[in-house]
């Protein structure tokens, strides 16, 4: 067993035993720490991968932004503990399910066509998923794409302050 | 590969020890002597009225808007950074743009009076 190889199924099984907990817990701030947990647990399995940048943002972003968001939601929103709903038509639950299925499916043909080696991974993505690889090559080839993030966010800043501070009559 | 993030790893994994050990310990060694007075809740020496789930003002979420947008930027900005000796001036300049058409949404909601509370 190689250090990968611990280092791995030690955060799967946490990712795991996290992401239960977030969808079973009955108080909604349960649920958000252990997303949280969650999400850190995702970003060591990013650096199993090789994916240093990603395993930053998950945290920078995720576990750092999306989650005062939630946590913001859930506070305004006053949300006590869980209470059972009662569902006559379970349409919400089938497509759930199949939706779940359909992820599986596509889990297991990965895992089938890379073990019949159909699908090559490439040698150098460790080289190629760095932060200072993703640097070198947003500010050099992807530099146009990159100014329209920037208009991208100045229009998420004003759509959101328009939302915000219309004058409700 | 694995091997470059151990200092990391130890890194979290004493950060998170220690805020554990530190709040087990307060529990273990720290003296509980309850009266009424320590027991009530605490609202700055007032008695407590009503409940304390009270919802909150969406204004709020306001705030955790702008958060977002700008730790994004920050986020663009941090690959900038590790190259910035070997990208030059181009990359340089783009930055700057970048900075301006963000700093134009600052400005904008400056002045729509986003930041003020009322």
């Amino acid at each position: 067993m190689s250090l990968t190889f611990i280092f791995f199924t030690v955060l799967a099984i946490l990712a795991i035993a996290s992401a239960i907990v977030t969808i079973t817990a009955r108080n909604p701030v349960i649920s958000a720490l252990s997303l949280v947990f969650h999400f850190f647990m995702l970003a060591g399995l990013y650096l199993t991968l090789n994916a240093q940048f990603i395993a930053a943002i998950q945290i920078l972003v995720y576990a750092g932004a999306i989650m005062v968001l939630v946590i913001f939601v859930i506070m305004l929103l006053n949300l006590g503990d869980e209470e059972k709903l009662k569902e006559k038509f379970n349409l919400r639950k089938v497509i759930a399910v199949l939706l779940a299925s359909v992820l599986i499916i596509q889990f297991f043909l990965i895992y089938l066509l890379t073990r019949s080696g159909k699908i090559e991974i490439a040698e150098n993505t460790a080289k190629l998923s760095t932060v200072q690889s993703i640097g070198q090559v947003l500010f050099s080839e992807y530099l146009l794409p990159f100014e329209a993030i920037g208009l991208l966010l100045l229009a998420a800043i004003i759509g959101a302050i328009v939302l915000a501070k219309r004058k409700l009559t | 590969m694995l091997i470059e993030y151990v200092p990391l790893i130890l890194m979290v994994i004493v950060g998170f020890v220690l805020a554990v050990v530190f709040l087990f310990a307060a529990e273990w060694l720290g003296a509980r002597r309850t009266t009424r007075e320590k027991q009530t809740t605490y609202e700055s020496g007032m008695i407590p009225v009503g409940n304390a789930r009270q919802r909150f003002s969406v204004k709020f979420y306001m705030v955790a808007v702008s958060f977002i947008v700008f730790d994004i930027e920050v986020v663009f900005l941090y690959p900038w950074a590790t190259q910035l000796t070997t990208l030059g001036l181009t990359a340089f300049i783009a930055v700057i743009i970048f900075i301006v058409i963000l700093f134009a949404g600052y400005f904008y909601e400056l002045v729509k009076g986003g930041f003020n509370w009322d």
